[in-house]
């Protein structure tokens, strides 16, 4: 590196500290989640797994994370493939109202999520829907649209128009044409779309608050369980929640890269 | 001629809401012929092309692709194929994948064996082997021309069409592409349809050319009936260069006329029956090249004030005026030429001669 | 493709099932929530009415003014915080990081928390400041102070600190492409013209950055206006937000017409926002060469 001033080094400092801001509690929540202590001090009481232990025997807590995943899973399926022919038609016509549409697409995303819950809770109990894991799955699907349509959107403008009419004037039906060109260039944008909705699905609450009935996703099992006080259990199955995270995250960087196009 | 052309607009347009891209048009291009669509951008060119494509619907008129009406037809249901201008590889897809893609679709299902085979005749035709597995990406802009070539010709099409095909290379590259187009035409034996607004290359590879101008067709011909008998200013000015100035009808005898033009010089031309008998205001058209210095006494000469002089190798362009001429003349000089004169220093008076059979004259008022 | 009678089925076909999902599980579900503000409470019941009365109570309850207040100021302190953090943390990826896979590996980590649930990286700081917490034992253990102190938790700075944590990203985000957008040679200009490295920040670097800083505190401001999970997990007994006060509708208090009032008034104020802050956008934007 060049020499620097000395306002850049403060700036390098400052830089790393705020890193360092951003990284610093989610070690605390891993370090504590080994630690032999019922309280969350220092200095460490010692290694332990027992809160693993306790995670992994908390019946009411495997089932919340069982109904995360399924809900994550089914509000994931259902956003991608409303998006992307939403997508699709956004992109490919003109028509009255589309600036219209497009913002109400994104709307929740802009909005506090506990205003869209309240605007579901109203609907649903007017046309008699009960609250229940297939309303938060509906809900999310509704919420994460915007998600799917604006990436695959971006993606899909980015698409070379001649590319599309080389195709044709290669003898390739429409149908041909959206199979061997426009999908391989768009899947990048759905892969990443479907792994951004999953992770905010697995994670809502406001919506979710709202909607669900007596079976409880795993985030709204911990919120209850916070309000009521800390136990490191908590710990335990945030860290193995972190580092999912992490996986997914690797996942996803690593499966983007090989599929773009060089 | 008798034989049916291979491709036929009648009375073709094209507009978007109010604006007109194309206004009816009728055109023929005959089996084997290289045709080049030439004009300045938005003279809808590019247009024509993609509506003998099948990218764009005809607004009204009728386009034929042998014999048949092809105007509802999409593009992957016409016998002809297109080099993009920006080339629209598949970014993708290898090359090889590029090429076999036109072989592999479902209308054209190819077997694997020919496919590859076919692939790799294409690849030698253009003049590019060994890179079949690279991806668009990793190719030069002239190696992806090739690619786009070879994907175009594989389909083996009745009619190539090519949308400025060399428009992307850099100066020396084009030459070169120049030279393959021209030999790729003639292996191939195939229609050529290119759109381009560079005239040297519109000149140098075609066997006719489509002037256009502002969604018409301005003239059609061979490079040299276009640069020899220009039908108007504006085909005068856009293949070479033409000194336009106006002038008035003073004198006539058979098909050689006399002109006054700005300042009262008198200029004779032999090109009279180009305007209409009764014409009075017209336009004259002069190449550069046509003005030769010469001594004062000969007839058909001009005086003209040197303004400024560019060097450009082995010929030296110089601005000119002259008294009672709102706008400047150029003429281009061999160097061997400037010797003969005194002096091209800005200020010299310098005497020009003109051949009468080299004055081109244009019915019209005002100068374009 | 602008829609014709031959283009039409073909987007019919694509387009009907966002159309009818979009029109009736969103733009409804927003209606009726709207129209349910205006509804009057018979306890425990709720009858469909047209009457501003529960507009007027909002307005005129300082229980409610308070909140609404409360959340705007916590909001506003929370996107300058996220503002002086994330402003020099772009600035020093895009201009002093040299390398481009350092810079964004450096990048991809402050991106990277956004994918950690929200809920335990709120829950954190619960850990962190609490009385019991990682802070205070760490205090005592080092000698600094004598006992724990509880002043770190339950206040609307526990509240501040843990909100500013959570949206930083979304301010650097924006921040970072607009920096990384301003072409290197605008500042080798500037510098070129005889003007120093703070007087091309300011006269440079800044105006051409407003977009981003515009973007990012919006995000950063409408989010943590409707965040309901710190002030729960951190706040004290003065950290109810107006998130809060519409659970309190929808639960205890049960008051949905109040509740939808409340939250149609919420999604004005935040609709009124993006719509001054993409006004702000527009005019300040130039075209960059």
């Amino acid at each position: 590196m060049h020499a620097l001033k000395w306002w850049q080094r403060g700036m390098v400092g400052f830089s790393i500290a705020v890193l360092a801001f951003l990284y610093l509690p989610i070690v605390m929540l891993v370090l504590f989640s080994f630690n032999d202590s019922k309280v969350t001090s220092f200095p460490l009481a010692g290694f332990t797994l027992h809160w693993y232990e306790a995670f992994l025997a908390n019946e009411q807590m495997l089932r919340a994370l069982r109904n995360s995943l399924v809900v994550a899973v089914c509000a994931t399926a259902l956003s991608v493939v409303v998006g992307v022919t939403a997508a699709i038609a956004l992109d490919r016509y003109e028509f009255p109202g589309k600036r219209l549409f497009q913002n109400a697409i994104l709307l929740p995303l802009s909005l506090p999520g506990i205003v869209t819950g309240i605007a579901m809770l109203n609907f649903y109990k007017q046309i008699g829907i009960p609250q229940s894991l297939t309303a938060v799955v509906i809900g999310h699907a509704t919420a994460l649209l915007g998600v799917v349509v604006s990436q695959v959107m971006a993606r899909l403008a980015k698409i070379n128009r001649r590319q599309l009419e080389a195709s044709a004037d290669l003898g390739a039906t429409p149908v041909e044409t959206f199979r061997r060109v426009t999908l391989p260039t768009i899947r990048s944008s759905i892969i990443g779309s479907a792994l951004l909705c999953f992770t905010l699905s697995f994670d809502e609450i406001p919506v979710t608050y709202f909607l669900t009935g007596r079976e409880v996703t795993l985030p709204i099992y911990i919120y209850s369980t916070l309000r009521r006080g800390i136990t490191p259990e908590i710990n335990a199955v945030g860290t193995v929640i972190v580092a999912a995270s992490f996986v997914l995250i690797i996942l996803s960087v690593t499966l983007l890269r090989e599929r773009r196009p060089t | 001629m008798t034989s049916t052309p291979i491709v036929a607009l009648e009375r073709v347009a094209k507009t978007y809401g109010v604006f007109t891209a194309l206004h009816p048009t009728d055109l023929q291009v005959e089996e084997g012929e290289f045709v080049t669509l030439l004009g300045p951008s938005g003279c809808g060119k590019t247009t024509t092309l993609r509506l003998i494509g099948g990218f764009e619907a005809a607004s009204a008129g009728r386009v034929r692709i042998e014999g048949e009406d092809v105007t509802e037809r999409p593009p992957y249901r016409r016998p002809v194929n297109t080099v993009f201008q920006d080339y629209a590889l598949f970014p993708h897809m290898s090359v090889a994948e590029n090429i076999a893609y036109g072989l592999s679709v479902k209308s054209n299902n190819i077997p694997k064996v020919e496919r590859q085979s076919r692939v790799s005749e294409a690849l030698a035709m253009v003049g590019l082997d060994g890179l079949t597995h690279r991806r668009p990406g990793e190719l030069s802009g002239g190696q992806r021309q090739r690619v786009a070539m070879a994907r175009a010709i594989v389909r083996r099409p009745r009619v190539l069409l090519l949308d400025e095909p060399l428009s992307a290379l850099d100066v020396k590259l084009r030459e070169g592409m120049q030279v393959e187009l021209k030999r790729l035409h003639r292996e191939l034996g195939i229609t050529f349809i290119m759109v381009t607004h560079d005239q040297t290359e519109a000149l140098a590879l075609s066997d006719r050319i489509v002037v256009m101008n502002a969604g018409r067709i301005a003239q059609i011909g061979s490079p040299s009936e276009l640069y020899d008998n220009p039908a108007t200013p504006y085909v005068a000015d856009f293949i070479g260069a033409t000194n336009l100035l106006d002038g008035q009808v003073i004198g006539r005898d058979g098909d050689e006329i006399a002109l006054r033009i700005g300042g009262g010089t008198i200029i004779r031309s032999r090109r009279g029956t180009a305007i209409p008998a009764n014409a009075k205001n017209v336009i004259l058209g002069m190449r550069p090249e046509r003005l030769l210095p010469s001594a004062p006494d000969v007839a058909n000469t001009l005086v003209l004030t040197v303004k400024e002089n560019l060097f450009h190798g082995d010929r030296l362009r110089l601005e000119l005026t002259a008294e009672g001429i709102d706008r400047s003349i150029f003429t281009e000089l061999p160097r061997t030429a400037v010797a003969a004169v005194s002096s091209v220093d800005p200020g010299s008076r310098l005497v020009f001669h003109i051949d009468p059979a080299d004055v081109m004259v244009f019915a019209g008022e005002k100068n374009p | 493709m602008t829609l014709t009678r031959r283009t039409f089925p073909g987007f019919a076909a694509l387009f009907s099932m966002p159309f009818a999902w979009v029109l009736l599980l969103l733009v409804v579900p927003y209606g009726i929530m709207i129209s349910v503000g205006f509804w009057t409470r018979q306890f425990p019941l709720f009858y469909p009415d047209f009457q501003f009365g529960n507009y007027a109570q909002i307005f005129s309850d300082p229980q409610y003014t308070t909140v609404i207040l409360r959340t705007l100021k916590i909001a506003a302190l929370v996107t300058l915080g996220a503002l002086a953090l994330g402003f020099p943390l772009a600035y020093f990826l895009v201009f002093t990081v040299r390398s481009a896979a350092l810079r964004n590996l450096l990048y991809m980590s402050v991106v990277v928390p956004l994918w950690v649930s929200y809920l335990l990286r709120a829950y954190t700081w619960k850990i962190i400041l609490g009385t019991d917490g990682a802070l205070n034992s760490l205090l005592v253990s080092t000698g600094i102070v004598s006992a724990p102190l509880d002043i770190f938790l339950y206040n609307q700075t526990a509240m501040v600190i843990t909100l500013v944590y959570i949206f930083v990203p979304f301010m650097v985000m924006p921040l970072f492409t607009v920096l990384d957008n301003i072409p290197r040679r605008l500042i080798e200009a500037s510098e070129d013209l005889g003007v120093g490295p703070f007087m091309t920040f300011w006269k440079v670097i800044v105006p051409l950055s407003l977009g981003g800083v515009i973007a990012g505190s919006t995000m950063t401001f409408c989010l943590a206006f409707g965040d309901f999970v710190a002030p729960v997990l951190v706040g004290g007994p003065d950290g109810t937000m107006v998130a809060n006060l519409l659970q309190t509708q929808f639960g205890a208090a049960l008051n949905w017409p109040l509740g939808s009032a409340l939250a149609t008034l919420v999604l004005v104020i935040v609709l009124v926002l993006l719509q001054i802050s993409s006004r702000l956008d527009t005019a300040g934007r130039v075209e960059l060469t």
